[in-house]
């Protein structure tokens, strides 16, 4: 029973950092809000049967929709669901508090059960006239007046403003800025995924100038690191792997488009451009298809082919076409839109106002590729991409597509769009069958979000303009909240992938939209958002948090502190191979294989192409950034996998954040981290130095601030004691580890306990989280 | 384990730490231990509790799962159909076959010639259940078994079919079943995972394996299957680098922890805490899963049970005897996958070795359990994720044909756990392609797994994204006929 409570006392401290704010005394708002206080529980509890799904739901009652529910019931015409005003003549209220479970809503065998508070809202609501509104994400986002703060000397810039006015209406105050080197390790991990050199450390320390900080935003944005840090986060996004998936996962040469995604991060490619390049490249006009600028676009454009595609023989090719297509629309709900569009794929949606047939309408604009549904099985170079595919000669990258990184390839294929000539017919399918097909549909975009402009083209690149036009709610609310979640940890809205009736509501609604309207105003300049985030006082407030703060917000839903997490998986390699110098800091071009446990894709292989065996990679390819590590759909690489990393199945705009023992038996034992101590150590011990002196450099660099006296000292003391106990011949078994060579001549015992000191430091919480 | 620690004893920061720690956590643990979703981020209704779980009595405390990855014909296994071979060479009339899609590998085929069983079938047990010769060891547990002769599923490839019978969905991205598992009921054993994978495979046509199959999907990743390799790493970096013994890492651990202090004393941020623990569990499976994977402790008796092959890890009666041993020692959900099934030619010799290479094993494991005691509390279960045709993929020869995928029927069984001993159970028509008694569907079989072990299938849901999930999607039935 002891093992169990411990047991469980574990897992529960992992979570903490995702549990509901249980805190908060509920209290009925004087004014219940449509929005905030009742919809979220219509959605949630009623609409699954009085919600859009018209062939789901009971007694013909919509509660949705006002008009249905103030009208006369259909099956008691004598009584009204709602009557405004008046909760005891409301059959919505008397059926929710009757004690006849005959009658009771919602009904016991749904599993679903309002709680006290919820009925009390609703019949406030009914008595305060029971006033619907349209939903929030569902309107043009307005920018408002930066809201009033008692403390006007906290605010940097306008963000500001909105995080401190509701900390004062709920008597909060903000943290003191951070220290300056958690600062700099925070911002140089945020823009580049990077630990801050020693270099950049010692020099944003001794500039005492009030730019210090903003002259080293600026840096950091300009370099090119900037691009792959945020690269990471658009691969999810966009589903990117270095193989096909499914049954025999074999290897594709999708990179190219990576390292396009890459340089047009760092050239600041504004998000509708980035968007629609990515969406409609193959369908832009360009006077010339030999044009630099018309082979970056339809390079842009394998993004939506990033999906996994089938080599396994025997299937029904349009069973898979179909899937493909599937995978585009509803990669577009949920990265483009915030919403969760598949849930249309069979039926009505059941909570947001998208029809099924809406579904295929917007379907029908990414219906039309000329392709099929399995090319090829498993075999040779000519099926790493399927088709429409580009070919990329060595000339186009010697002089157009000059930012792809191609070490040895002659010839490389990349999966692009490309629209048959003829139209495809598209059809509704019924419960989402491919073999099911239904009423005919053309193409069109949801109703509810924002009506399609007759005047763009019925295609991709009219889907891209209508995305951008500035008169979608949608677009750059989603955009800000994703781009926000990246450096806070999560979003204004939390469920950055539902901004649906389903979704979380805004904590900061204002500011969304304030940042939303601002960043379409300034040409969606993405670096401009960023610098905006980094700048504002809120970023920079120091992580440290009193019991009684996190007692208060356990969440940091009020941002009264900065966020402290665990950085992704990627930058935990980088880090490590950063800080002990052996980052290789090229950028992009093939997918490369570093250690990996011997036997992962041999024991999960069907036997068949270029990925059934793992075959390890020797010298530079070993120290690349972890977003270059070969990602093999069915087997992905484990420290990734361990440490949440996607593993791009489908697109992902959010990952998980947890803290598990795997971790811990990586970051102890992963030839990687183990070879970087290693090397680490080898360089400091042939410093001229005091050990004092190397054990502080080294904590630097790892950890990016100096040690305090205290940490100092154990971890002298843990060296000296160590030193005296390794023998040589453990020491020499403890140093074979990794390729990387090491001075013949070095004092091995030596080298081995301040590998273990160095090992010890990169296992702190610290080295790998943002504080 | 327990000795180790008491002989290294515990640094007096490091005890002092942890002990300050769990003064903030008792409260939490003894909640959750009562209901552990507490603060899972998991449904709830809006009073911060799920309906408690188990939601009923619990049949089962544990699954072990032997997956026959690729799909067995259950034609040469457990669905005896002597009216196939006297039809022999016939074609499949097309009132049987019906308007069923084929896959693209025979969809084209100008006949489909039905293909008897090349080998014979005998009845056993009580029950006088029909097994094939091909599975002698499995024929003489017969009456501890409950065979389910009319399984189907939707999916028609493999991909899809495994990650449905998974998963619940063709499309993967969600909590397997195992994950599930542990995300209902937690573990027993606080020093080994919950979820374990173990990976073999015959000379058989393969299919891959993938770990979206034993992945968390939404879940926290502490639900994740831990795959267990036969090489010297049996989970990953579990070993310590050559040259640092137990006490090395130990002194390691208790630096570190009392640096981590430092950090917590300055940022107050409890998510440190819960990082020395996870150390500390770490140090604790270094230790506890090699004990555990540990056979040569084995005893005769035992070698002979399982088969000389049993002490060679990564076959399959390896696993078996490695199965039974973890789950001995309270993980909840341990998953084998024995690839090699995919019989779409040259049947009769593929599927022989197949079957020789599962067949004493995959007995000896119930056998096994049944005399421990431990057959009552551990469901175990055998199949693949469809079943096969009975008309030969290309050409049928006197002693040659081929199996192509056929999701209509198949056949598994399931042993222990409540379920009814010696049964056969539901009925396919006299060509072996139609079920006419009885069918059960993937989500019924899931249903019914969930229901042995206390769950409820429709209510061990998770709300993401605004849906709320289950293992069974939206349907399924628990198949009540099968319960003791």
């Amino acid at each position: 029973m002891k093992q169990i409570a411990y047991f469980f006392a574990t897992i529960i401290v992992c979570l903490s950092s995702c549990n509901k704010n249980t805190t908060t005394q509920e209290q009925i708002p004087d004014e219940v809000s449509y929005n905030f206080d009742i919809r979220p529980i219509l959605s949630d509890k009623c609409s699954a049967c009085h919600g859009p799904d018209a062939n789901k739901r009971e007694a013909g009652l919509r509660l949705d929709d006002p008009e249905s529910a103030f009208k006369a019931l259909k099956e008691h015409p004598a009584a009204h669901a709602l009557v405004a005003g008046k909760p005891q003549q409301s059959e919505v209220f008397l059926r929710i508090t009757t004690s006849d479970t005959s009658k009771l809503m919602p009904p016991p065998t749904s599993n679903l059960k309002l709680t006290s508070h919820e009925i009390d809202l609703i019949e406030k609501w009914i008595k305060q006239g029971a006033k619907y509104e349209k939903h929030w994400a569902f309107v043009s986002p307005k920018k408002t007046a930066l809201p009033k703060v008692k403390d006007k000397s906290w605010p940097r810039n306008e963000i500001d403003y909105f995080i401190l006015s509701k900390q004062e209406q709920r008597g909060f105050e903000p943290n003191q800025e951070a220290d300056k080197e958690r600062l700099l390790k925070r911002l140089s991990l945020d823009l580049n995924g990077l630990p801050p050199t020693l270099e950049m450390m010692n020099s944003f320390l001794a500039d005492k100038n009030t730019n210090a900080y903003e002259k080293t935003v600026d840096k950091l944005l300009q370099n090119p690191a900037y691009g792959e840090k945020m690269a990471v986060y658009w691969l999810d996004l966009a589903r990117y792997a270095d193989s096909h998936g499914y049954q025999d996962d074999g290897y594709r040469t999708q990179w190219p488009w990576r390292d396009w995604v890459i340089h047009a991060l760092n050239k600041n490619m504004p998000y509708d451009q980035f968007v629609t390049w990515q969406l409609a490249g193959d369908l832009l006009p360009n006077p010339n298809d030999n044009s630099a600028t018309a082979k970056e676009q339809l390079l842009a454009t394998g993004f939506n082919r990033n999906h996994k595609i089938t080599e396994e023989g025997g299937v029904i090719p349009e069973e898979y076409r179909i899937s493909y297509v599937t995978d585009r629309n509803d990669l577009f709900g949920k990265a483009f839109l915030g919403v969760t569009l598949e849930c249309a794929h069979c039926h009505d949606h059941k909570y947001d106002p998208f029809s099924q047939k809406e579904y295929y309408q917007l379907f029908a604009f990414f219906n039309n590729v000329k392709e099929v549904g399995i090319e090829s099985v498993i075999g040779g170079p000519e099926t790493y991409a399927k088709k429409p595919l580009m070919t990329i000669s060595k000339e186009d990258i010697k002089s157009l597509l000059t930012f792809i990184n191609n070490p040895d390839t002659n010839h490389l294929i990349v999966s692009v769009m490309g629209d048959l000539d003829s139209v495809r017919t598209t059809h509704i399918l019924k419960r989402g069958a491919y073999d099911a097909p239904g009423d005919v549909v053309q193409p069109n975009t949801p109703n509810s979000i924002l009506p399609f402009n007759n005047k763009y083209p019925k295609n991709r690149l009219g889907l891209s303009k209508w995305l951008f036009d500035k008169q979608n709610p949608l677009t750059a609310r989603v955009f800000v909240n994703q781009v926000w979640q990246e450096f806070f940890g999560k979003g204004i809205v939390k469920t950055s992938g539902d901004f649906g009736m389903q979704g979380e509501l805004p904590s900061h609604p204002q500011l969304l939209d304030w940042l939303a309207t601002d960043f379409m105003e300034h040409g969606w300049n993405i670096k401009r958002l960023v610098k905006q985030i980094v700048s504002s006082a809120t970023y920079r407030q120091s992580a440290i948090v009193t019991p009684e703060k996190l007692a208060a917000d356990p969440e940091n839903i009020f941002l009264a502190r900065s966020s402290r997490y665990r950085i992704n998986a990627e930058f935990v390699r980088d880090a490590v191979l950063a800080s002990s110098g052996l980052l290789v800091k090229a950028i992009g071009g093939p997918s490369v294989k570093p250690y990996q446990p011997a036997g992962l894709w041999e024991g999960a292989t069907s036997g068949r192409g270029l990925l059934s065996m793992y075959t390890q990679d020797h010298g530079a390819s070993l120290y690349r950034r972890g977003m270059y590590t070969l990602i093999k759909r069915t087997v992905p690489p484990p420290t990734m996998s361990i440490f949440d990393a996607s593993n791009r199945d489908l697109c992902e705009v959010k990952r998980l954040k947890t803290n598990t023992p795997l971790q811990a038996l990586v970051m102890m034992n992963d030839p990687a981290v183990l070879e970087a101590s290693r090397v680490l150590a080898a360089k400091l011990l042939e410093e001229n130095s005091p050990t004092k002196d190397k054990i502080i450099k080294a904590f630097r660099l790892i950890v990016s601030r100096k040690p305090t006296e205290k940490e100092v000292l154990i971890l002298t003391n843990y060296y000296e004691k160590e030193r005296k106990k390794i023998s040589e011949t453990s020491a020499k078994k403890l140093l074979t580890v990794g390729e990387y060579p090491i001075p013949a001549t070095i004092n091995k015992p030596m080298l081995a306990a301040l590998m273990r000191v160095v090992n010890t430091i990169y296992n702190l919480e610290e080295t790998i989280t943002k504080s | 384990m327990e000795k180790e620690i008491l002989e290294h004893g515990l640094h007096f920061n490091r005890r002092r730490f942890l002990s300050t720690m769990s003064l903030g956590l008792g409260s939490v643990a003894l909640g959750s231990l009562m209901v552990p979703h507490l603060l899972s981020g998991g449904d709830n209704d809006g009073t911060g509790f799920l309906p408690g779980i188990p939601h009923f009595a619990p049949k089962a405390k544990r699954v072990i799962y032997l997956f026959q990855n690729g799909a067995p014909s259950q034609l040469e296994t457990f669905d005896y159909k002597p009216r196939l071979r006297e039809m022999m060479g016939q074609e499949l009339p097309p009132s049987v076959r019906g308007v069923q899609r084929l896959t693209g590998m025979t969809a084209n085929q100008a006949a489909f010639p039905l293909a008897g069983s090349f080998t014979n079938f005998k009845q056993y047990g009580q029950s006088g259940a029909w097994i094939s010769d091909l599975l002698p060891y499995t024929s003489k547990i017969a009456d501890d078994l409950c065979i389910i002769r009319s399984m189907y599923t939707e999916a028609i490839n493999h991909d899809p079919a495994l990650t449905f019978f998974q998963t619940g969905s063709q499309q993967g991205n969600r909590p397997s079943m195992g994950a599930w598992l542990s995300y209902g009921l937690g573990n027993e054993n606080k020093n080994l995972p919950d979820f374990t994978v173990l990976l073999s495979r015959g000379i058989g046509n393969g299919q891959g394996v993938y770990s979206k199959l034993w992945s968390n999907g939404f879940l926290d990743s502490v639900h994740q299957g831990v795959q267990f390799s036969k090489g010297e790493d049996p989970v990953l970096y579990i070993r310590d680098p050559e040259g640092m013994d137990r006490q090395a890492r130990r002194e390691m651990l208790d630096n570190l922890s009392e640096l981590n202090e430092l950090s917590y004393n300055e940022f107050g941020d409890p998510e440190i805490t819960a990082k020395v623990k996870q150390y500390e569990m770490a140090y604790r499976m270094q230790t506890a899963i090699p004990e555990v994977m540990d056979l040569s402790k084995e005893s005769d008796d035992i070698v002979k049970l399982y088969g000389p092959e049993c002490l060679v890890p990564g076959t399959f009666a390896a696993n078996c005897l490695l199965a039974r041993k973890l789950s001995e020692n309270g993980v909840r959900f341990v998953q084998l996958y024995h690839q090699g099934w995919d019989q779409h030619g040259n049947l009769p010799f593929e599927i022989t070795s197949q079957a020789k290479d599962v067949d004493q094993a995959s007995a000896a494991l119930v056998t096994d359990l049944k005399q421990r005691g431990l057959l009552d509390e551990t469901l175990v279960i055998w199949g693949g994720e469809f079943g096969r045709t009975s008309y030969s993929q290309g050409k049928l020869t006197i002693d040659n044909y081929g199996r192509d995928h056929h999701p209509r029927c198949f056949s598994i069984w399931m042993a222990g756990g409540g379920i009814k001993p010696g049964m056969v159970y539901g009925e396919t028509d006299e060509l072996g392609y139609n079920i006419q008694r009885n069918p059960v569907h993937v989500h019924d079989f899931q249903a019914t797994v969930l229901h042995q072990l206390g769950l409820n299938h429709e209510k061990l849901i998770f709300k993401h994204l605004g849906r709320r999930y289950r293992l069974t999607d939206i349907s399924g039935k628990v198949v009540r006929d099968i319960i003791a």
